[in-house]
């Protein structure tokens, strides 16, 4: 166990148990607050990984438009601001099968790469003119889609949202 | 005949001017059969009501057989000619003729009295609701026993015989909305179909001697002349073919119809019941007569007797009878039984059998037109209606009393010569007791005619109705047979030559022999008889002068000997109460049962069918829509509209998916 | 330096959290948050493999991701307001028309 990977284990044990807040949360707002401490753990995984484009962009998209998205909505819609039972009659199933997709996907993991013989490995370069090398040169036309869906979800945005006029 | 042939033997001329009338004597059966066609078409519509067709059809046949007889009288021979009708495996079928003397003088016999009967029914019948009918039948009668007289095969006999007798039935039975007609028609009928059965096996019996390839009479002759046929096969055919006599010319025990045949129209007693078909059966002995002298000889003795019993007995009931066509009835059952006893007698009694039968013919279809005139002027059939007649009915008078003479057997007119042939026949075959027969039943016979004579045109007239002289069509008939009558007779008298001999003899011509004390003996006879007629009757009494002296047979004889009581308590009565019934039980609770049951089975089961049909398939069938219903509505409730549970579910497969895949790889 | 099995277990972790929130929640701003956990597990593996694989195409892959999930957040968000204007809740449960 080196240095980094205890780092990692204190990142993923916040970025866990914030994730299950989110989920289990009464209040709302508290869940989407706990969405945050939850996207900002899953940052710095990626900043330990040697992926500090991403980690940027995590933040600056995720904590800063994503959630302040949902806050917004969540204002519209008038959600109720206080405690409430949030879940619906499936919680027991759903537990279930969360913890069976867990488990699976635990087992799997195990298979593939087990943790005994795992090796560590080395970094990697992940600054912004590595990552935008490999976008333009490699990954140029998925880059233009995206783009693409990016204008389109935009408009349609805007024609889903907009209010009917009388006519 | 030729000069120098040898006493007996035959030679017959080559050809002769009637020849050709022989070999198409077979026109003389079809000319009235198109006319009976024509009247049962036609007759309605054409003016006279269709008696006409069967006029002219019935005198051309008379002239044309004529012709027949002149080819006989000129020295001709037989004729047989034929066609083939059809075989049945080895059996040949043939229509054809067979013409000898024999059937020459039938044919006139026949087309001479129907033509007679023919006209004189134009007046009788004048008026009757089926007057065309009438003569439909009339011809079709002629026709078939024309067809009898002229058939070479005994199958082609066998069927004009029975259409004689459904012919004898429908104009017995012409007024039939009278009971007793109908009756009287049903009881003729089966009578003569008892004597029909005998006479059929008789006939296969015949046609077995052929080996049963053949139906023609001169091959079962042939056979017989071949010599290897038992003499007992030979004596049980004829005997059976007796038996076909029996019924057909009414001998004793199947003379019971004839008597109440009497309840068909006169003309119809005239023609079938004196002249035709009652003569047929006397014909068919002198057909097949070789088989009746082949057989053993109580064959032809126990004809003998019959005909004696006959003869006898239904003379002497001929004197207690008051219905005066009961009286011919009677009269010509005894003629009858003269005739077949004659022929009894074997080869010499042929010729003198058949000139009574033809005599008889004649006298005898006088005698029932003139009591038809008769009756038709008083409205009644009973002598004790009658009386004084022969003032207001001149004609009929004179030809009846012809008539009656001739029946008695007076000279010179035809019944004396037939009779006095019999008797001289009986007493050359030495069978004495027959001539004593013969004798008795002269004289009886004599004393019933006056008798007759008498009580209907004597005294004087105590009925109600206003009688005169019947009109020329009825008259005109009498006045032919009369002159016949008076003629015909003359034809057997040996003093003439009996030419009648040369025409019909059994294979040798006998000469016929006049035998002065027979003669006598028969007119002293005859004379006895009309002497106590006339002493009893010469006055009318109220009561029959006979019914005191014969107490309490008089009452026997008015009941026919009993033999009709005896017949309908032991046959009739038992085969239609107790048979009969059973029989009919039979069909309808058993028989009817049966099948009854067996749709009741039927229904039954188709219940069953229908049950499983409508429970089981109908289950099935509706229960496969039904479960599907059903199972639609338990699955429907996965449909929650609720997008979270999709997603479990969804989930849920994967990872039972990844289970499975996991597990496999 | 850190060892592959460990990094992809916390995604699965993430990962699960998502499963239970999608499946579970009634709000559906709240079932939005928990599809975005589960595409953040997603991008935490592709990071992982990517600095495993010592390639640039897991970090690519992770950014268009991140992209493409912001887009369905927006529209995402558009549905559940016109749902609330038309209902005036946004409880996922009572949005069943299709039950039978």
């Amino acid at each position: 166990m080196s240095a980094q990977e205890y780092a990692f284990l204190v990142f993923a044990v916040v970025g866990g148990l914030s994730a299950i807040a989110v989920v289990t949360a009464r209040n709302v707002v508290h869940a989407a607050l706990y969405l945050v401490v939850s996207l900002l753990s899953v940052a710095g995984v990626y900043l330990l990984l040697g992926a500090e484009f991403v980690a940027w962009v995590q933040i600056l998209i995720y904590v800063g438009a994503i959630v302040i998205l949902f806050l917004f909505g969540l204002m519209l819609t008038k959600a109720p601001i206080g405690r409430d039972t949030l879940d619906n009659q499936q919680r027991g199933i759903g537990a279930l099968v969360g913890v069976g997709v867990f488990a699976g996907l635990v087992f799997l993991i195990q298979e593939a790469f087990p943790v005994q013989d795992a090796v560590a490995f080395e970094t990697v370069q992940g600054s912004t003119d590595v990552i935008g090398e490999a976008i333009f040169r490699n990954y140029v036309l998925p880059f233009e889609a995206v783009s693409f869906l990016l204008l389109a979800a935009l408009i349609g945005a805007i024609v889903l949202a907009r209010k009917d006029d009388a006519s | 005949m030729n000069a120098l042939a040898a006493e007996g033997e035959v030679v017959y001329e080559a050809t002769t001017n009637g020849l050709w009338f022989v070999e198409h004597a077979w026109v003389v059966v079809v000319l009235p059969l198109i006319s009976a066609a024509l009247i049962l078409f036609f007759g309605r519509r054409t003016p006279g009501k269709g008696a006409v067709y069967g006029i002219v059809a019935v005198g051309a046949a008379f002239l044309f057989s004529l012709g027949v007889l002149w080819h006989f009288v000129e020295g001709g021979g037989p004729f047989e000619g034929s066609i083939d009708w059809f075989t049945i495996g080895p059996l040949h079928l043939e229509l054809g003729i067979l013409v000898d003397g024999l059937t020459g003088i039938m044919l006139v016999v026949v087309t001479s009295i129907s033509l007679c009967v023919h006209v004189y029914s134009l007046g009788y019948m004048h008026g009757d609701e089926r007057f065309t009918w009438f003569y439909v039948v009339l011809s079709l009668f002629t026709a078939a026993m024309l067809t009898v007289v002229v058939s070479n095969n005994v199958i082609q006999l066998l069927v004009g015989w029975e259409i004689m007798g459904v012919c004898s039935y429908l104009l017995i039975g012409h007024w039939w909305e009278v009971k007793e007609n109908s009756n009287a028609a049903i009881k003729a009928f089966i009578t003569t179909r008892v004597g029909d059965i005998p006479f059929m096996f008789g006939i296969i019996m015949l046609i077995a001697l052929t080996g049963f390839t053949s139906t023609n009479i001169g091959e079962i002759s042939h056979e017989l002349g071949l010599g290897e046929v038992s003499p007992l096969f030979i004596s049980m055919a004829a005997i059976l073919l007796f038996g076909g006599t029996v019924g057909k010319s009414a001998q004793f025990p199947l003379h019971v119809w004839l008597p109440d045949a009497m309840a068909g129209p006169t003309p119809v007693s005239a023609l079938i019941h004196a002249a035709t078909m009652v003569a047929a059966g006397v014909y068919l002995i002198g057909r097949l007569f070789e088989i009746f002298l082949e057989a053993e000889q109580w064959v032809l003795t126990t004809v003998s007797i019959v005909a004696a019993i006959t003869a006898l007995g239904a003379a002497l009931l001929a004197i207690v009878q008051d219905d005066i066509k009961r009286v011919l009835a009677y009269s010509t059952l005894s003629q009858l039984a003269y005739m077949v006893a004659g022929l009894s007698l074997g080869e010499l009694g042929l010729t003198a059998g058949f000139f009574h039968l033809f005599t008889h013919a004649f006298f005898k279809a006088l005698l029932f037109l003139g009591a038809g005139s008769v009756i038709h002027a008083v409205h009644s059939n009973n002598m004790s209606d009658m009386g004084g007649l022969r003032k207001s009915m001149p004609v009929t008078f004179w030809t009846m009393l012809i008539g009656s003479l001739a029946l008695a057997g007076i000279f010179p007119l035809a019944g004396f010569w037939s009779k006095d042939e019999l008797l001289v026949v009986a007493e050359e075959e030495h069978v004495y007791w027959l001539f004593v027969v013969f004798l008795i039943t002269a004289v009886i016979t004599a004393f019933y005619t006056m008798r007759m004579v008498l009580l209907t045109f004597f005294g004087e007239y105590k009925g109600h109705a206003h009688p005169h002289e019947s009109p020329a069509t009825m008259t005109g008939p009498l006045v032919a047979l009369a002159a016949a009558t008076i003629g015909v007779g003359l034809l057997g008298s040996p003093q003439l030559g009996a030419v009648f001999g040369q025409w019909v003899f059994y294979e040798e011509v006998h000469e016929a022999v006049f035998v002065p004390w027979i003669a006598l003996l028969s007119t002293a006879g005859a004379l006895l008889g009309l002497f106590a007629g006339y002493a009893l009757y010469k006055e009318r009494k109220a009561q029959d002068p006979l019914q005191a002296p014969m107490g309490p047979l008089w009452n026997v004889f008015q009941n026919r000997y009993y033999i009709d009581a005896f017949y309908m308590r032991a046959i009739v009565l038992p085969v239609r109460d107790t048979w009969s019934s059973s029989v009919n039980w039979f069909n309808q609770v058993v028989l009817d049962g049966i099948v009854n049951g067996a749709a009741t089975v039927t229904r039954a089961f188709a219940q069953v069918i229908a049950w499983f049909d409508r429970t089981v398939i109908d289950g099935i069938v509706n229960g496969a829509g039904e479960g599907a219903g059903k199972t639609g509505n338990v699955l429907k409730h996965l449909q929650t509209g609720n997008v979270q549970w999709y997603a479990v579910a969804l989930f849920v497969g994967v990872i039972a998916l990844a289970v499975v895949f996991i597990e496999l790889v | 330096m850190i060892r592959l099995p460990l990094v992809l277990m916390f995604s699965a972790l993430l990962f699960s959290a998502g499963v239970y929130g999608v499946l579970a929640r009634r709000n559906a701003v709240m079932v939005l948050m928990a599809i975005e956990l589960m595409l953040n597990a997603v991008n935490v593996n592709l990071v992982a493999f990517a600095a495993s694989l010592q390639q640039m195409t897991g970090q690519v892959f992770a950014l268009f991701v991140i992209a493409v999930a912001a887009a369905e957040v927006g529209i995402g968000l558009a549905i559940v307001i016109l749902l609330f204007r038309t209902r005036e809740s946004i409880n996922v449960d009572e949005v069943n028309l299709l039950k039978w």
